[in-house]
């Protein structure tokens, strides 16, 4: 929040005035206010059990991180562009190969990658769209310069808390936002309504939208119920829909209904059970034929995986050259590849320095912060690199940005990093802001929920 | 709507109209062995609240003999009987979990705030509640939840859905009841139609919150085939089993769309029989065949309802 000189930047001041005026006692009732309100509308990430005692709230803090109208356009225009040009390389690594073929991309890294789905070769999309809705991890590393960690092009979620967590600043700090102009969020629903719509196959009439969930027991059920509802479409499940004469149909009380595109939050491999995982109870079976013949469209397309891998990403600044001819808005943080000799000697050499990470890994799981790891944990991480290097990237240790954050016994700087959500079909749009999430733990650098991250609402100022 | 989410609805309107009929009976049976009059010791009295059920095997494998505590156990506590308090209203929330976008937020946090509150529920804890309090705090909640359902929810499908489960599984617990009590009140050699215990079926009347009723319908001393005709055919009686299937047609119509649907003509046909019936004639055949025959039919048409509008399409590849 604080500039290099030591004030307070330009976008906190109004925010920074108000929390002057607030003491800590009442900025902790609203922090309650807020608890409250989200158990009671049950905004929980679920783990299920019994006694009821079953959902866990993910931590709100009640202070914003706030952007500029400036910050905001280079982050957009990052993302918007970085976005497209994944969506071109998915359509050419299932078509042509070029940038293959270009000697730009390895062959064995694309079509040898777990993630990549031969069975849609070929397979023509509407608009040319696979990740219809993508999440980039952006961190930011100085007053001017913002990285991505990665892109997530297969079900990224988190936009409920975007929603939810901006209704609830609105019920606490109503004053705030009549003091200042902040980009709405709120229409995001029907913004991704109107691309689903836009990438249906050619119907006649308006086309059917559903939610695929794979049930109540997943953990970001509230997010698929809370979507669904939004959007004013029925949730299914996989035992809902069956295939009949090259069509996805729904079971209703009026019979079978025809449907069009299927926002799904479940992966890959469970869409099919003909094709993927058989023990899947999950899926539809006979799904990927019709995807195959055009008679649905999944959003995100089936095998995106493949271009949101670690691998892949330290591609991605050349997939943006090759494909737009454009230099990229949004800088990558410097990866060194472990199946590269000199890279893997020098990151095995400064092990207590950098960050490794697992290529097909995600969550936070599976990570070593050489920091802050001791010598035993850095060893035995050692060894399982030395067993499959090319299973590993490695970083160096960012200084993340901070943002005041609500503590036991104050306010007090705590990493944060951020998630905007891309939307593409009719056109590539980001809604302003996106997903702050905050390391709770002092000096902690890992933000992921499931490791006790907690969430912020995110402001972008309007100028 | 999704054939899912209508078969979730009305098993989650059948589930709560279960427990509060499983209070019902309870208590029915719990008044009586308290009652001056009681003979026959504690098996009389509880024997029939388990006779109810479809099905006694697991209870006389479980349990053994009936008596006041393990009936009260089997039928408010048991997790491994589906049909227990405890079960139904588990059930309930758990069907309500997956059509959170059904429902209202209201209906939500009635079935949710009920199970918090049961479960972990067992026999000692149950003691300290009370049995009588306990039942009336069941029939409560399910007031409450039928209550807000009226209150919040749009009358859209959900709303049909839920009417139809609440309405079905009503009338087969007024016929099951009636049918169990009518037979342990009527003393030995007594002839249907005499004077019996007038606690005994006053008991009965209060059990399904008839016994004002009773009194303000005929002005009259207790008579057991009155009590049989307010409880099968008196149209104003909210747990008659003609008032049941008059919110049926009334709700099978609104779903109509245009297709006939044969639980429809299903429900009409049943209707018509409780409409232009006579209680004396259903006496003199034969009540328990009568209502053995009700229940038989009222459970065909729950079938049906199911394969009308939950099994929309064939289930293949």
């Amino acid at each position: 929040m604080t500039s290099p000189a030591g004030g307070v930047r330009s976008p906190y001041g109004r925010f920074s005035r108000l929390l002057d005026d607030l003491p800590l006692k009442r900025l902790k009732t609203k922090q309650n206010e807020a608890d409250e309100f989200f158990r009671k509308q049950g905004i929980t990430f679920l783990t299920y059990g019994e006694d009821g005692s079953d959902e866990r709230l993910i931590p709100f803090d009640p202070i914003p991180r706030i952007l500029s109208a400036g910050e905001w356009e280079t982050l957009q225009k990052g993302c918007i562009q970085r976005v497209a040009a994944l969506n071109m390389f998915l359509r050419d690594i299932y078509h042509d190969h070029e940038i293959v073929k270009a000697g730009i991309v390895p062959e064995d890294m694309v079509f040898g990658n777990e993630a990549y789905r031969p069975e849609m070769r070929e397979v023509d999309l509407p608009r040319g769209v696979y990740a219809h809705i993508a999440g980039v991890d952006l961190v930011r590393i100085s007053e001017s310069e913002f990285y991505v960690l990665e892109d997530n092009l297969r079900t990224p979620s988190g936009v409920s808390y975007v929603l939810e967590n901006r209704e609830i600043m609105l019920r606490l700090f109503p004053e705030a936002f009549a003091r200042e102009r902040v980009a709405p969020v709120g229409n995001y629903p029907d913004l991704l309504l109107r691309n689903l719509r836009a990438v249906a196959p050619d119907v006649l009439g308006d086309p059917t939208v559903v939610v695929l969930t794979p049930g109540r027991f997943n953990s970001a059920y509230f997010e698929h119920v809370f979507l669904a509802d939004q959007m004013g479409v029925e949730l299914v499940e996989g035992s809902d829909l069956f295939v009949k004469n090259g069509h996805v149909y729904m079971r209703t009380t009026e019979g079978p209904v025809q449907v069009d595109v299927i926002y799904r939050r479940l992966d890959d491999e469970f869409l099919d059970p003909l094709i993927f995982r058989p023990d899947s109870a999950l899926g539809v079976a006979g799904l990927l034929s019709v995807v195959r013949s055009g008679g649905v469209t999944l959003a995100n397309a089936i095998g995106t995986g493949v271009a949101d891998d670690k691998a892949i990403y330290t591609f991605v600044p050349d997939i943006i050259r090759f494909y737009l001819g454009e230099e990229p808005i949004l800088s990558n943080v410097p990866t060194y590849r472990l199946d590269k000799a000199d890279e893997l000697k020098y990151a095995l050499e400064h092990l207590g320095e950098l960050v490794f990470k697992e290529v097909h890994g995600s969550g936070g799981y599976g990570m070593l912060v050489g920091p802050a790891a001791s010598k035993a944990e850095r060893e035995a991480y050692k060894a399982r690199i030395e067993a499959n290097p090319a299973a590993f990237i490695a970083q160096p240790t960012l200084a993340l940005s901070t943002c005041p954050t609500l503590v036991k016994h104050g306010i007090a700087p705590r990493h944060v990093d951020l998630r905007p959500f891309v939307l593409s079909g009719e056109e590539t749009t980001v809604i302003p802001g996106g997903l702050t999430r905050v390391a709770l733990t002092e000096g902690s650098l890992v933000v992921n929920s499931s490791q006790g991250g907690g969430t912020k609402d995110t402001w972008v100022l309007e100028s | 709507m999704l054939s899912r989410s209508a078969e979730d609805l009305y098993w989650m309107s059948r589930y709560v109209e279960r427990a509060e009929n499983a209070a019902r009976t309870l208590d029915v049976s719990y008044r009586m062995s308290r009652l001056p009059s009681a003979t026959g010791g504690e098996e009389l009295h509880w024997r029939p609240a388990i006779e109810i059920g479809p099905d006694t095997t697991y209870f006389e494998k479980t349990y053994g003999e009936p008596s006041e505590a393990n009936v009260i156990k089997y039928m408010a506590l048991d997790l491994d009987n589906p049909s227990s308090i405890l079960s139904c209203l588990k059930a309930a929330r758990e069907n309500a979990r997956a059509e959170r976008t059904a429902v209202t937020s209201e209906m939500w946090e009635a079935l949710n705030a009920t199970w918090l509150e049961i479960a972990g529920l067992n026999a000692a804890k149950l003691e300290r509640w009370g049995y009588r309090s306990f039942f009336d705090w069941i029939k409560e909640r399910s007031h409450l939840f039928r209550g807000v359902t009226f209150g919040t929810l749009p009358r859209g499908d959900a709303f049909h859905f839920l009417r139809l489960g609440t309405f079905l599984e009503r009338a087969d617990n007024t016929a099951r009841i009636l049918d169990v009590k009518y037979h342990v009140l009527l003393p030995e050699g007594e002839e249907v139609g005499g004077v019996v215990d007038y606690y005994q079926w006053g008991a009965l009347l209060r059990s399904v919150s008839a016994f004002r009723a009773y009194r303000a319908a005929y002005r009259d001393a207790i008579r057991p085939w009155r009590v049989a005709e307010l409880l099968i055919l008196r149209p104003d009686m909210p747990r008659s089993l003609r008032n049941c299937f008059d919110e049926m047609i009334q709700t099978l119509e609104a779903l109509a769309g245009a297709v006939p649907r044969d639980c429809h003509r299903l429900a009409v046909e049943i209707h018509a029989s409780l409409r232009f019936a006579q209680i004396d004639r259903i006496v003199r055949a034969g009540l328990h065949e009568f209502l053995d025959d009700f229940v038989e039919k009222n459970n065909e048409l729950g079938l049906q309802v199911q394969r009308d509008f939950m099994m929309a399409a064939p289930v293949e590849a």
